[in-house]
């Protein structure tokens, strides 16, 4: 008894500024709490208020400028705001998907934090009532040459693995780049997509009062406690200190609740649900009773716990995995616990819905919390945080740089760099074909995976991009272009890009030029979904992505999802024919700034890189039609989006994807431009096609300038140089091309020292 | 043919398993929970599906070879029924005894997930009549413990009495199996357990079609 005693005068002990600022509420938020609270809060209080306005859960840097994005369209069903979006794919079916981002706990443990990433978005996925699908990840790691690079990347492919495997949704795609910019913040994105009916949508919102709350999943225990905030903080040397934040994800635990969450929603059983991510109890509770308008009340005593001994403050700040919040409807209390006692897993009411607008808590008997839920939600801090304009770079002119004298050297260079080669070592590890569904996955190296909609002929192309380098030198353009990649990757399967969902990781938005490039690369992102009709329906933002001081390349990361009416029209990058011309779709212009050649092969850091290629909207979206077309038509072999490395990269991923040399020949255009930047320069709304004679002739290419590059045939990429039958050519054999491409992550993680 | 796929927790091929039975056989397995399901009287084949059957916790397969339903799939084996373990099934089919050997941590102690080069090593068996023996296929794999073990007496019997079905191609071995074993067969040759995955490979979709030959031999045995 004196135990409880001592621990109640410990949770409702009265909190002072100084105590807010251990939990990182700042002075004017304190000022603002005391305002909304009336009186000042106690423990339990404070923590919950900590975490319901850290940055991770309030958005309060961010949020003003997210409202720019489009978010309605036709197909959109659900935007922002709910657990996930929600797009209509037709035949009453919807695809529910979001892109989420744990990056702080990946950095501490990677494993772990690994895997809960992968935990927390398939969570948000079939808490809406959708099946997951499939998995995708975008992986930011520091240079190779980094002491913690080879065993971070082994931690957090092991745990996306270790999850994904187990809960039996197949990862299909993804991507994996290294920058020295991440050295001490990696970045681990992951995106879950999920199919459900659209009668059969739950939500976060539609609470009424006097309903009961169940908890189900796993027990509640000591870990993670202030993930969120760790989450919304720098890092500074000795982090690793932070491992007790960091989760513990168990995917068979996961697996059974996806089984018992989707049977019992088969049932009329549920008024609303809510995961438990990010400040477990205290934002699932806060969240449903904020959207509902309602209040809850809570016997934290009846919350199955893991541990003797737990506070209410531990309880409500817990982050143990694999836990659901719901709402039942009126008398559903003992079919929805018969469910989760068939699958093993604890279900318990712990509280109910109420008229007072409070979140009311209770241990042993007692109130130890007693708040308003508005101001944790809707009414929580929204800053409009200083910004500088981004510096824009001069030019970058390739003539102060010398002319390369064997180009099947660069071809290799470029091929074997971190960011181009093979991730084999990656995406073998990952179950790609469980579900029966995959059509295409990252082994096919396509520009999107393709996963089939189950029972039909309908399938939906899933894609994640994002070119650091390009918004580090431009914020406008390159978030411009992040959209656009995903667009045209999504063309280049012959999807109809439908939406997209973004994870932007940016450093300190305290600091002004940091804040200048969240603001205008969320402005070019919004520019390019309005012009592409892509609208943006769910995404994640994280700050703080620093150490020392020192931020992270600026990372929004572009997932995007597209629907294919019909699975026998598809293309990907492999099915070129010994033949078969090579064209060119859309204008390349050369474009050497911000370039993979200006980075890998010139070595070139920073400013000296220049700006990156122009995003043209237009041109994305009439290029993008006409692929399209053509795949519909059946009048092309093989199609690749051209990006990273140019057409010369473009076009020896097609031959190694098909197992076909090709030749690009001279004379190229534009003319006055050197040949690497003919052969390497980046652009916008780029495309490679291969096509036989016969399907060219059938092409209706009015108002296009198909360009022929080149032919297939052949066991050897051959770079033509120059004007005229005398200039030099570079041969590249395809095996060791391939040898070179697929050789150099796994020589990397292999090697001993 | 009349078939049952078996539903452990952590099961995750189970909805494959049904799909490929339901459309090669024309029927739709009876999905039978370990708990407390019964295998259907006249059943002839019981499919083990893959996934990870409690987690892989304590061992894959050892917590589902001590599940309820294992009593009801030991009396089928006994009366000769069909049974096929694929990836995490074979792992219980070795754990329960119907078939010898273990399967341990790969050898480059990765999870790893690829089309597969098969040979067909015996197309002398109910499970694979319709391959022309020694011929190559490719099925999808997808395992961390797939590293077939057995003693060197229990290798030279199942080699001698025609009981390894499949081999990882030469050269091509993905886990460290002895003498590249992919799947071995029961004495009475009614009880199959490979570490690829057949049912992922029934047509339309990255797995391919050359797992259809496990389902039409069985269709032509029972």
């Amino acid at each position: 008894m004196t135990d409880t005693a001592a621990i109640l005068a410990h949770l409702t002990a009265e909190q002072n500024a100084a105590s807010g600022v251990e939990h990182g509420i700042k002075a004017d938020e304190w000022e603002r709490l005391i305002s909304r609270l009336g009186r000042k809060p106690n423990l339990v209080e404070l923590g919950i208020y900590s975490v319901m306005w850290s940055e991770h859960c309030s958005y309060k840097s961010s949020r003003r400028h997210l409202a720019k994005f489009p978010t309605k369209g036709p197909r959109v069903i659900q935007g922002p705001g709910e657990n996930a979006g929600v797009i209509d794919i037709g035949d009453g079916q919807a695809a529910i998907f979001k892109m989420e981002s744990h990056n702080h706990p990946s950095y501490i443990e990677p494993y772990q934090g690994a895997a809960t990433g992968v935990g927390g978005i398939l969570r948000d996925v079939f808490t809406m009532g959708a099946r997951p699908i499939a998995l995708v990840n975008a992986l930011r790691f520091g240079d190779p040459g980094h002491p913690k690079t080879r065993q971070l990347v082994s931690g957090v492919v092991a745990g996306i693995g270790g999850y994904g495997n187990c809960v039996g949704v197949p990862t299909v795609a993804g991507e994996t780049q290294f920058d020295e910019g991440y050295n001490g913040n990696i970045l681990v994105n992951a995106m879950a997509v999920g199919l459900a009916d659209q009668d059969k949508i739950f939500y976060a919102r539609g609470a009424l009062p006097g309903l009961a709350i169940l908890y189900v999943g796993s027990k509640t225990g000591r870990d993670g406690i202030h993930g969120a905030t760790m989450a919304s903080a720098e890092f500074t040397e000795g982090e690793e200190d932070n491992r007790p934040t960091v989760q513990v994800g168990d995917p068979f635990t996961e697996k059974l609740l996806i089984e018992a969450c989707l049977e019992l929603m088969a049932t009329d059983a549920i008024q609303s649900v809510q995961d438990m991510g990010a400040a477990g109890l205290t934002s699932s509770s806060v969240e449903m009773a904020d959207k509902g308008g309602v209040g809850i009340e809570m016997d934290l005593d009846a919350v199955p716990q893991r541990e003797t001994g737990m506070t209410a403050y531990e309880i409500m700040l817990s982050e143990s995995q694999e836990r659901m919040l719901m709402i039942l409807k009126p008398g559903k209390e003992a079919a929805a616990k018969a469910i989760f006692d068939k699958w093993d897993l604890d279900a318990e009411v712990i509280g109910v819905t109420t008229t007072t607008g409070r979140l009311v808590l209770k241990q042993f008997g007692q109130i130890v919390c007693d708040i308003p839920v508005a101001p944790l939600g809707e009414d929580a801090p929204n800053y409009d945080r200083p910004w500088t304009e981004p510096v824009r770079r001069p030019a970058f002119d390739i003539t102060g740089y010398p002319e390369p004298k064997d180009y099947g050297a660069v071809l290799l260079k470029l091929m074997s760099s971190p960011d181009m080669a093979s991730k084999r070592w990656v995406w073998e590890q990952y179950d790609r074909h469980v579900m029966g569904d995959t059509v295409d996955s990252s082994q096919s190296g396509g520009d999107a995976a393709i996963v089939r909609v189950h029972g039909t002929n309908k399938a939906l192309a899933i894609c994640s991009d994002c070119n650091p380098h390009y918004v580090a030198a431009d914020p406008y353009e390159g978030g411009k272009q992040a959209v656009a990649e995903a667009y045209r990757n999504l063309s280049s399967v012959g999807a109809l890009p439908i939406a997209i969902t973004d994870n932007l990781n940016f450093g300190n938005p305290e600091k002004p030029a940091t804040m200048g490039q969240i603001v205008k690369s969320i402005e070019g992102m919004a520019q390019a979904c309005r012009a592409l009709d892509f609208p943006v329906v769910s995404g994640n933002v994280s700050l703080y992505n620093e150490t020392d001081g020192k931020a992270i390349p600026p990372t929004p990361v572009v997932g995007g999802v597209g629907l294919i009416d019909d699975l026998s029209k598809t293309a990907t990058l492999k099915g070129a024919q010994e033949g078969d011309a090579l064209i060119l779709i859309g204008e390349a212009t050369g474009h050497l700034g911000a370039s993979l050649y200006a980075r890998v092969w010139l070595g070139l850091k920073g400013e000296a890189l220049g700006p990156p290629p122009p995003v043209d909207l237009e041109a994305e979206k009439k290029n993008g039609t006409f692929i399209r077309s053509l795949i519909h038509s059946g009048l092309v072999n093989a199609v690749h989006d051209v990006s990273d490395g140019g057409i010369a990269c473009a076009a020896a991923e097609m031959a190694l994807a098909s197992g076909i040399g090709v030749r690009l020949v001279g004379n190229r255009e534009p003319e006055d431009k050197r040949d690497e930047a003919c052969l390497f320069g980046e652009a916008s709304a780029l495309y490679l096609v291969a096509a036989s004679e016969s399907q060219i002739r059938a092409w209706d290419s009015r108002g296009f300038m198909p360009g022929r590059l080149g032919v297939f045939g052949g066991d050897a990429v051959v770079l033509e140089t120059g004007w005229g039958h005398d200039a030099p050519e570079f041969q590249v054999k395809l095996a060791g091309l391939r040898a070179a491409h697929e050789g150099w992550l796994p020589g990397y993680m292999n090697a001993a020292d | 043919m009349k078939t049952a796929v078996i539903v452990f927790p952590g099961s995750n091929c189970d909805r494959d398993a049904h799909d490929a039975l339901n459309k090669l056989t024309g029927k739709p397995p009876a999905m039978v929970w370990h708990k407390d399901g019964v295998i259907p009287e006249g059943t002839d084949l019981v499919m083990v599906p893959g996934g990870f059957s409690y987690g892989d916790y304590l061992r894959c397969g050892a917590m589902a070879g001590n599940s309820p339903v294992i009593a009801q799939l030991k009396a089928h084996a006994a009366r000769g029924g069909y049974v096929l373990g694929a990836c995490n099934g074979f792992q219980i089919l070795t754990e329960t005894g119907l078939l010898p050997g273990a399967l341990v941590r790969n050898a480059s102690l990765h999870f790893v997930c690829r089309p597969q080069k098969l040979t067909i090593a015996s197309a002398n068996t109910a499970f694979t009549s319709a391959y022309t023996g020694g011929c190559d296929i490719v099925l999808p794999i997808a395992h961390a413990e797939g590293n077939y073990y057995a003693d060197t007496a229990t290798l030279d019997r199942l080699e001698g009495d025609g009981r390894v079905a499949f081999r990882y191609a030469a050269g091509e071995n993905p886990n460290g199996a002895a003498r590249d074993i992919a799947g071995v067969l029961s004495e009475n040759g009614r009880v199959l357990g490979l570490m690829p995955h057949p049912e992922r490979a029934v047509g339309e979709s990255e797995g391919g079609a050359d797992g259809v030959g496990v389902f039409e031999s069985l269709m032509a045995a029972a």
